[in-house]
Formats: C-alpha cells, sequence, structure tokens
C-alpha cells in the first residue's frame, strides 16, 4: 500500500511532468491562458492516462517489443477519441476553447512516456496509481501556470475580478507570457531541489 | 627590494579604463540628451527618468543581496539601464510605468541570467517591449513637445504610417528635437553629443552605428515612398529612436558581436530590420525590436567571425 501511495505522490511534486521532467509543455503553454481551460486540459489528460496506462499494464504481454509505440499510440487515440467526443457533447465551449489540443493528447509526451516508462514495466494497480499521480501533478502545474498568467494578463481569476484599478500586463495572456511563467517556475523548483539537495 | 619584481601572467600592459570608469562615462555621455528631454517635455520627463534610475539600481541591490552576490551597483551599469529604460518611454507615462519596466528590465533581462556580462539581451530594450507588449495604451501616447501639458500627439513616424501629411516638421525641428517621442529620443543634437564623448574616448567603435544608419538609410531610400528611390532617408535617420538606438544600445559590450567584422555584420542587420519594421511591420517604429533581434543573433555571428588564431590555418 505504502509503495502505491509513493506511485500517487512522485507525480505531483518530485516527478512533476511539467516542473522536473519538462514534458508535455506544448499544451501547457497554449492552454494556460485561462484556470478554466487549464482545469479542463488536466482533466482531460488525467483520464487519457489513467485509461492507457491501465490498458498497456493489462496488455503489455501480449504486444511485440518491436511494434509496441505504435499499439500505444492505438490505446491511447482511443481514450483522446472518447473524451473528445464527451467534450463535443457535454461541454461545446470548453471543446472550443482547447480546441486542437484535445486531440494532440494523443502524441502528448507525458502519457506515451508513462507508458513507455512504467506501464508496460509493471502491473496494472500500479499504473494506476502512477498515471493518477502524473495526471494530478500535471493538472495541478495547469492550474499554477494559468493561475498567475490569468491574474496578471487580465486581473481576474475564473471570471471574478480580483483587485479593482489593477491594470492587467497584456504580456501574461501572450505566448511569451506563458514561455516567461514557465520558465521562472521552473527555476524555482530547481532552486527549492538544490535548496534540498 | 624583494617585491619590485613582480611577475605576472601576459599581457603586461595596464590601462586606467575599468568597467565603472566606462559606464560612468556612458552616464555622462547621457545627460545631454536627458537635460534636452526635460527643455522639450517639461519637468515629467526628469521624474520618469529619476524614478526609472533609482528603480533599477533598487532592484539590483534587492536581486544581489538575495542571491548573496557582490553588490555592484557602483559599476554604474544599471544606472545606465534605468536611464536608457526612460529614455524610451513618453514623458507622460503614469509613474508606476517606468518602476515596473526597471524592475523587469534587471531582474528579468539581467540578473536571471548571472548579472552584468552574463544577459544575451540589452536590458533597458527588454524592458521596454515588455512594457510595449503589456501597456500599448500609455506607451503610444506621446506628449505635444514645448506645450508643457498633455495634449496627445503622434510621433513623426506613426503619423506616417497612418498615411498622414506630415504638415510643418523640418528637418531642423527634427534635429533639435521639436516633435512627439520619448523622452531621450527626440534631440539628435544632444544625442550626437553624447555619441562624439563616447567616440572620442573610443568607448565605441563607429562599425555599429555607423553600418546601422547607413543601412536604414540607403533602404528606406529605395523602398520608403511608393516609387523605388524616392525614400526620404533623411526623415528616418531624424525620426523614431535610430540614434538613441545606433549608438547607445546597439552598442551595449555584452549582448553585441566581438570582432569588427562581427559588429559590420550586426549594423547591417539592425538595419535592415528597422527599415523592415517601419516601412512593412505592424508598428511604426522598429529600433528596439530590431536591437533584440540581432542580439539573440549575435553568439551565431560571433561563432562565424572569429579572428584567426595565429599560428594556426
Amino acid at each position: 500500500m505504502r509503495d502505491l501511495i509513493k506511485e500517487f505522490t512522485k507525480g505531483i511534486i518530485k516527478e512533476n511532468p511539467t516542473f522536473v521532467l519538462a514534458l508535455g509543455l506544448c499544451p501547457t503553454l497554449a492552454v494556460s491562458v485561462s484556470v478554466a481551460n487549464a482545469i479542463g486540459m488536466g482533466v482531460a489528460a488525467t483520464f487519457v492516462l489513467l485509461g492507457s496506462s491501465v490498458i498497456i499494464s493489462l496488455v503489455k504481454n501480449f504486444i511485440p517489443n518491436k511494434i509496441r509505440i505504435p499499439c500505444f499510440i492505438v490505446i491511447i487515440a482511443t481514450f483522446v477519441t472518447i473524451i473528445e467526443l464527451c467534450l463535443k457533447a457535454y461541454s461545446p465551449v470548453l471543446d472550443r476553447a482547447l480546441g486542437i489540443y484535445v486531440p494532440l493528447i494523443v502524441v502528448n509526451c507525458i502519457v506515451l512516456g508513462r507508458a513507455e516508462a512504467f506501464a508496460c514495466k509493471n502491473n496494472f494497480i500500479s499504473s494506476f496509481f502512477d498515471g493518477l499521480g502524473m495526471g494530478v501533478g500535471f493538472t495541478l502545474a495547469l492550474i499554477l501556470i494559468s493561475a498567475i498568467r490569468e491574474f496578471l494578463g487580465s486581473g481576474q481569476i475564473l471570471g471574478h475580478t480580483l483587485i479593482k484599478g489593477f491594470e492587467p500586463v497584456f504580456v501574461f495572456g501572450m505566448p511569451s507570457g506563458a514561455l516567461l511563467v514557465i520558465g521562472l517556475l521552473l527555476g524555482l523548483f530547481n532552486l527549492i531541489k538544490s535548496r534540498k539537495a | 627590494m624583494r617585491n619590485n619584481l613582480i611577475v605576472s601572467g601576459s599581457p603586461h600592459i595596464h590601462k586606467q579604463e575599468s568597467i565603472p570608469r566606462i559606464m560612468w562615462t556612458v552616464v555622462i555621455s547621457l545627460i545631454p540628451a536627458g537635460v534636452a528631454g526635460v527643455i522639450i517635455f517639461g519637468l515629467d520627463a526628469l521624474w520618469v527618468t529619476l524614478v526609472a534610475l533609482v528603480a533599477a539600481v533598487l532592484t539590483e541591490i534587492i536581486f544581489e543581496v538575495l542571491t548573496k552576490k557582490k553588490i555592484t551597483v557602483m559599476d554604474g551599469s544599471a544606472v545606465i539601464t534605468g536611464i536608457l529604460l526612460a529614455y524610451n518611454l513618453p514623458s507622460g507615462v503614469p509613474l508606476w510605468l517606468p518602476i515596473v519596466g526597471a524592475v523587469f528590465s534587471i531582474a528579468i533581462g539581467k540578473q536571471v541570467f548571472g548579472g552584468l556580462g552574463q544577459n544575451i539581451f540589452n536590458p533597458a530594450l527588454i524592458g521596454r517591449v515588455f512594457l510595449m507588449a503589456s501597456w500599448p495604451k500609455y506607451m503610444t501616447t506621446f506628449v505635444k513637445p514645448l506645450s508643457y501639458d498633455t495634449i496627445a500627439s503622434a510621433t513623426p513616424l506613426a503619423a506616417l504610417k497612418e498615411g498622414k501629411i506630415l504638415e510643418h516638421i523640418s528637418y531642423l525641428d527634427l534635429f533639435l528635437g521639436k516633435r512627439g517621442g520619448c523622452i531621450g529620443e527626440v534631440c539628435i543634437l544632444a544625442l550626437l553629443i553624447g555619441a562624439a564623448i563616447l567616440l572620442y574616448k573610443g568607448y565605441i567603435s563607429w562599425h555599429i552605428p555607423a553600418t546601422y544608419i547607413f543601412t536604414t538609410a540607403v533602404f528606406t531610400y529605395i523602398f520608403g515612398a511608393k516609387q523605388l528611390f524616392h525614400g526620404d532617408w533623411l526623415f528616418h535617420i531624424l525620426s523614431g529612436g535610430l540614434i538613441l538606438g545606433a549608438f547607445f544600445m546597439a552598442t551595449d559590450y555584452v549582448a553585441t558581436p566581438l570582432t569588427a567584422k562581427g559588429q559590420l555584420i550586426f549594423g547591417v542587420g539592425c538595419g535592415l530590420l528597422t527599415a523592415i519594421i517601419r516601412i512593412w511591420g505592424g508598428y511604426p517604429e522598429g529600433v528596439s525590436y530590431a536591437i533584440l533581434m540581432m542580439n539573440a543573433a549575435t553568439p551565431f555571428i560571433d561563432r562565424y567571425t572569429k579572428n584567426r588564431i595565429y599560428g594556426t590555418s
């Protein structure tokens, strides 16, 4: 049990996919304009991670080693299609906001990375917790980045104005602002890590 | 007797020059343009400059205390960054704008990379571009010259971009700075006095400013008007931030090429980009973007213009 908790928590801080492994930066840059988008993207990616990790760990013994990557992609694409159709059906606004980045989860390096590095070597229970931890870590990172960007870039969080008379810093709503915020947060994480060591 | 023989590694020639000496001379050479800015735009210009200067110096001190590094404010480089940033702002901006810009210049543009000598971009321009992208409303509201009042007035380049006819602006007015614009860029005469000090002292070489201005002039002459070879090149030299940029920002020691050949390439690149942005770009003025883009290309230029090491083939 303790091992499972460890598999779950490592994805949140010690091996955070965004700030430590620096994976999946492309959707992070693109959808972190607002917290609502970030939560949607995080939940979608977590769902795909969970599903693909569990299925891949279950079928890993039947997949020939040479064609494992295409097989992983097919499994991942199945879950991405499920979540994409669900988004289109139940939350068209979010679907429009996320746009191409939902289908692009197929080639998200976090999902493929966990399949290759973890799920195809471990049983499905630890893969479940690994996928969940990574998904939560990714979601939290997205929320952190998007909260900073949304607050500075438009003066709001989830559509609520926080400080009256605050002059929004437009640059944080632009891609360059995303790069700035991610760079500074990466530096901060490295600083904390080097302090601990 | 024993200490009279000092054995040290080469080079043995000692010069009086040092970083603080050069930097403070640059500060002095920037003063005429600031005085002219205050005369043209009133006391607001002075406050903006002082606020940016103090904010830049304080940011440098705070950052170096926090990271437990040697305090290097006395070398004057933060003072230059503050002044140059203020010279790139309109005089009518609210006073928090230069503060935010100076903090961003020093913290993100310089100290994050490791302080003086490590920054890949000119810190003052980083601050200006950040402010331009964040608060374009304040950054493009210019005060009418010699009116000492907040009457908005377009810069000559902005008027040109919008296709307005340039009424009653003579070359002499442009040369003396009687036009809307940023604090430090308007008075060409004052800028040239400062540039002359630096050139005389040998702190900057002619390579970058000369090629920069010449290239901009040639390209605006060829493509600046509807008909080829009818562009008003003198107007393009005298307006905007070209002179300020060419002599004081494109000659930044840290972020520009080391060799003369590299500096020539750097100057031509800056001139080309400035002319392209001015003629076809979305903004009326392109000096800051041109210099920053060439800053990014500097390591590349340096690699291919390295001097041959004597004795090797």
